[in-house]
């Protein structure tokens, strides 16, 4: 497979194709005769997924940026289209292009107006988020970044709930508001290396090699990008816009957002903020403030998701708790715990997507999410049912699911620098189980006590091929994640130790305990 | 090419651009005098009129391509990259609110011809300003733009808003223009001369940095074009002008004036003032209220024309920050950003033109509802003005926005960086309003937007201008380096053989 994909250059034009195939498809849907729109977009979007996995198979294992594209683009402030992968963005870029074909599927019956343009942003909205992942200049970087905030704020207003108005422009403001800052503090580190190397490039690794240069400001600049990254993780305290904007979403916007928007936030600190600025990151005080954070966004998501009636609140909420995992798993800087953040991204586009699907499957038979409403449905709808207990199982973290492994793994490293931490974090694991078994519970079994549900359909081959690929893959990354791992390792393994060494904190020795290791 | 502007010849040469517009003023003048009350003729005054101002747009890149230079120090007008590059902008402003107008004079039946001769004589004005080498051509270019712009703000005899607009323009642009001549007076009392570059050379050689009398003219100076530009607390007129006049002339007002405002501004700063410190505090304050209370104001607006109005305000304190940088930098973003900010502000009144034939004063931004699925391309025009005038990626005022925050951080002034940031957050408050109601409400009425049509040239105004922000924001860089070399033939007189 390497070798025939090698043969036809895959390597030069992988991230050129996958980064355009979506933008010439949202053109032809939107020419397209309005019948035709779903299909083609579905066709778009699995050619896509095609196109993406030939990474896995050319990927090599190291912590070399990858399949690297350079091209002048303003040179006269030295900005170039610098796109490249390594093993962080690798996974990234696979659960974007695995997930939109399943977004464009689980749109089919759910978006009944104006489709043309519903499909073509969803096309222009996975060519923003890919473009996120492999930029290699800041300024290409923050393009993307911005860019991708349209369609969604388009997905969300136009086709969203009944507040949709409103969760949009939050939605929207408040990643402005934080990216904003973040161009302030880019623009400043480029000055500061300007002038001091004497060559203007917005290229990643030239200011990554001369970020000495602005340490004067390094707080304030690692502040600005930490608050953009922060705002889209989203960390306590600044996740209310997620419950309004995942809960006014179609089904397809929520499990995009879930599912690839929020990695951006953590992306953009294991390549970003962290790097950029070791010391700043792992300073004591700046630490302390980061896992207190994310505990509390791990204990609070999941005790608020615990009293909510609306299902989909329920699944908003738990991705702060299972954000501040990643987070924890990032700031704990072993490898074991940053290996296990990535793999939690990884998980929680799964597993929350999965979820999220789920809800709007309930939404379209009853037009209500609310769990009260239902009861039972596991007499009614065994398929459902289930799909419902796999993937809530695999939320909650249970061993062979794929949410166990990267729980764990943030667990164990995170338990060689900050034992306290990692034992509270341990119990948001109870307080997940607590939530989501009382709330399959409640709506799958007891009684069927509500008529209307008597004669609810199963699941439509239809709505079960969106979910096989996710059931699929959470038993795949739960029983053998080595392959995953083995592709993390070394740019996790590289992230680690120059920030350790940058920062002056002492090597965490590995230990021996590694799941899936070679 | 280098000219003696000390020879007949020379000065010829050097002002071709300004006497090509001249002689077309005179012919055009003539012809609306001649036949006044004649609809078709006012119709071919208006076309010729675009061909008025595509030649002598001709005769500016013509000069700037030849590499015009004086030769020694330019003594009434400039011949640099500078003066070029405004003059470009004000004829391509100047040009773009003809378009909208053929259609507009005869939808509000507007009989007066005289209106193209005023904005070609507005135009010209411009050019002078942003070519002027000395206080005096400064002060005669903004009085002949003034004046035209006092007559086309009630041009429309009709309404009593636009009577309204034109007094209180005028009257308030006089007193300002009162204050502007005075402090021409100081400065030439304190340096003895009027000329630019003479008077930086007086400065430095006397040390007239903080004389009181150099103080108070700079001061006058800037309150005058505070007023001009709209800058906050000069700019209490603006809401009600912008409002009252005819929507063209506001597009007009808007964006050329003000632009032109900004040129003269830049230069007088940058050439005369050059490494003053006095004035860098003035602007900075200025630029920060600007854009404070220009954004604030605008998110309380309702009418879709006045909040265009404090949205143009908010702007010139955008452009504001990059004069307070004081660099070369700072005026090539200048430059840039004016022309992405003509683009968009002419091209959001212009939808503002088309949906309001009831009266575009009476257009709120909820009336926008539904626009989309009714008026597809008009409505997509509309987002794209608006996410330039936010400043969104991917249009050419993202690029200039980030030129601006480049020329602040660079002058390391990263505290106006950051405001300026956080006021861009305010004003998507009302900037994504519009596309709000144009996509995400349904329309009111099944006849609703059934009038709201761009027709005529007007339709190529639109759609090449909302082309062009999205081209220059994925590809600006043949603009980028025209505002570079704009930005950086404001040298100062050091530069110059100081022979005279």
């Amino acid at each position: 497979m390497t070798a025939a994909l090698t043969g036809l250059g895959y390597q030069r034009w992988a991230l050129d194709a996958i980064l355009l195939l979506p933008l010439l498809g949202a053109v032809l849907v939107m020419l397209s005769p309005p019948p035709a729109a779903k299909r083609l977009a579905l066709y778009v979007t699995l050619a896509e997924f095609v196109a993406s996995l030939g990474l896995w198979w050319t990927f090599e294992p190291t912590a070399a940026m990858q399949f690297q594209v350079v091209r002048q683009w303003i040179p006269e402030w030295g900005i170039a289209y610098r796109l490249g992968v390594d093993g962080i963005s690798l996974f990234m870029l696979l659960l974007t292009t695995l997930t939109m074909p399943l977004a464009v599927l689980g749109s089919w019956t759910y978006i009944t107006r104006h489709e043309r343009p519903y499909y073509a942003l969803l096309l222009v909205l996975t060519t923003g988020m890919l473009g996120v992942f492999v930029a290699l200049d800041l300024f290409v970087f923050y393009v993307f970044w911005e860019i991708m905030l349209i369609p969604m704020y388009f997905i969300i207003g136009v086709w969203g709930g009944p507040s949709r108005l409103y969760a949009a422009i939050k939605f929207f403001l408040y990643t402005f508001l934080g990216s904003l800052l973040m161009l302030v503090a880019i623009l400043t580190i480029y000055f500061a290396v300007a002038r001091a190397t004497g060559e203007h490039s917005f290229g990643y690794d030239h200011l990554w090699r001369n970020i000495a240069y602005v340490r004067p400001w390094a707080f304030w600049l690692f502040a600005a990008f930490a608050l953009a990254f922060a705002i889209k993780v989203p960390m306590f305290p600044f996740h209310t816009w997620l419950p309004d904007a995942h809960v006014e979403a179609p089904t397809a916007g929520s499990v995009i957002l879930a599912g690839i928007l929020l990695k951006m936030g953590t992306y953009g600190f294991l390549r970003f903020a962290v790097p950029l600025f070791p010391e700043i990151a792992m300073d004591p005080a700046v630490t302390a403030v980061v896992v207190v954070l994310s505990l509390i966004g791990i204990i609070y998501g999941a005790l608020v998701s615990l009293v909510q009636p609306d299902f989909k609140k329920l699944v908003a909420y738990s991705s702060v708790s299972h954000l501040g995992f990643v987070m924890l798993g990032i700031w704990a800087l072993t490898l074991q715990s940053v290996q296990g953040a990535i793999v939690i991204m990884i998980n929680h586009g799964i597993s929350t997507g999965a979820l999220f699907f789920l809800a709007g499957m309930m939404y379209e038979r009853r037009h209500t999410r609310d769990i009260a409403q239902f009861g039972g449905l596991a007499k009614v709808m065994p398929a459902f049912a289930a799909v419902l207990t796999v993937v809530s199982l695999s939320s909650i973290g249970l061993p062979g699911t794929n949410g166990f492994v990267g729980e764990f793994l943030v667990l164990l490293g995170a338990f060689r620098t900050h034992p306290w931490a990692a034992a509270i974090a341990a119990t948001g694991v109870i307080f997940a189980a607590a939530y989501l078994l009382w709330a399959i519970q409640r709506i799958l079994f007891q009684q069927v006590d509500h008529p209307e549900n008597a004669t609810l359909p199963d699941l439509s081959p239809r709505e079960l091929a969106v979910l096989a690929p996710l059931v699929a893959c959470i038993f795949w990354i739960g029983i053998y994640p080595a392959p995953i791992l083995r592709r993390i390792e070394p740019s996790a393994r590289a992230l680690v130790t120059q920030v350790r060494e940058a920062a002056g904190a002492p090597p965490v020795a590995e230990g021996a305990v590694q799941p899936g290791a070679r | 090419m280098p000219i003696d502007l000390t020879t007949p010849g020379g000065v010829t040469l050097a002002l071709v651009p300004e006497l090509v517009l001249t002689a077309w003023v005179l012919v055009l003048m003539l012809v609306a005098a001649w036949r006044h009350r004649d609809a078709r003729v006012q119709r071919d005054v208006g076309l010729l009129t675009l061909i008025a101002l595509g030649s002598t747009g001709l005769a500016v890149a013509w000069l700037w391509a030849q590499g015009a230079t004086p030769i020694g120090l330019p003594a009434m007008m400039a011949l640099d990259g500078f003066r070029f590059a405004t003059s470009l902008v004000f004829l391509l402003g100047a040009l773009l609110t003809v378009m909208l107008s053929l259609g507009y004079v005869d939808r509000e039946q507007i009989q007066a011809p005289e209106y193209y001769v005023l904005i070609l004589l507005a135009t010209l004005g411009m050019m002078f300003m942003g070519g002027a080498a000395d206080l005096v051509v400064v002060f005669l270019g903004l009085e002949l733009m003034s004046v035209a712009v006092y007559v086309l703000a009630g041009v429309n005899r009709k309404s009593v808003f636009a009577a309204e607009a034109a007094l209180k323009y005028f009257l308030l642009g006089a007193f300002a223009s009162g204050f502007f001549l005075y402090g021409i007076a100081l400065i030439y009392g304190a340096t003895g001369t009027t000329n630019l570059w003479l008077i930086h050379g007086r400065v430095l050689e006397l040390g007239l940095g903080s004389n009181v009398m150099m103080v108070a003219g700079i001061g006058l100076l800037l309150i005058g074009f505070g007023f001009k530009v709209a800058a906050v607390p000069f700019h209490m007129w603006t809401p009600d002008v912008y409002d009252g006049s005819p929507t063209p002339v506001t597009a007009f007002m808007a964006a050329a004036v003000k632009a032109a405002g900004f040129a003269a501004l830049v230069r007088v700063l940058h050439q005369a003032f050059d490494g003053l410190p006095i004035w860098h505090g003035a602007v900075w304050w200025l630029a920060v209220i600007t854009m404070v209370v220009g954004n604030l104001i605008a998110l309380a607006q309702r009418p879709l024309k006045r909040m265009l109005a404090y949205s143009s305000i908010a702007h010139a304190g955008y452009l504001l920050v990059a004069v307070a940088s004081g660099s070369a930098m700072g005026s090539a973003a200048f430059l840039f950003y004016a022309v992405a900010y003509t683009l968009m502000t002419v091209g959001a009144f212009a939808v503002l033109a088309a949906a309001g034939t009831g009266g575009e004063r009476d257009v709120l931004i909820d009336d926008l509802s539904g626009l989309g699925t009714r008026r597809p391309w008009v409505a997509g025009a509309m987002t794209v003005f608006m996410l330039s005038l936010l400043g969104f990626p991917g249009t050419a005022a993202f690029i200039g926005k980030w030129y601006i925050l480049s020329a602040a951080v660079d002058a390391d002034q990263r505290l106006l960086a950051v405001i300026l940031v956080g006021a861009s957050v305010v004003s998507a408050g009302f900037y994504l309003p519009p596309i709000m109601a144009m996509y995400m409400r349904p329309a009111p009425t099944t006849e609703a937007h059934q009038a709201t049509r761009i027709v005529g040239a007007a339709r190529w105004a639109v759609g090449v201008m909302a082309v062009a922000l999205l081209l220059f924001g994925f590809w600006p860089n043949r603009a980028l380096d025209a505002a570079r070399r704009g930005g950086e033939s404001l040298r100062p007189a050091s530069l110059y053989s100081l022979e005279r």
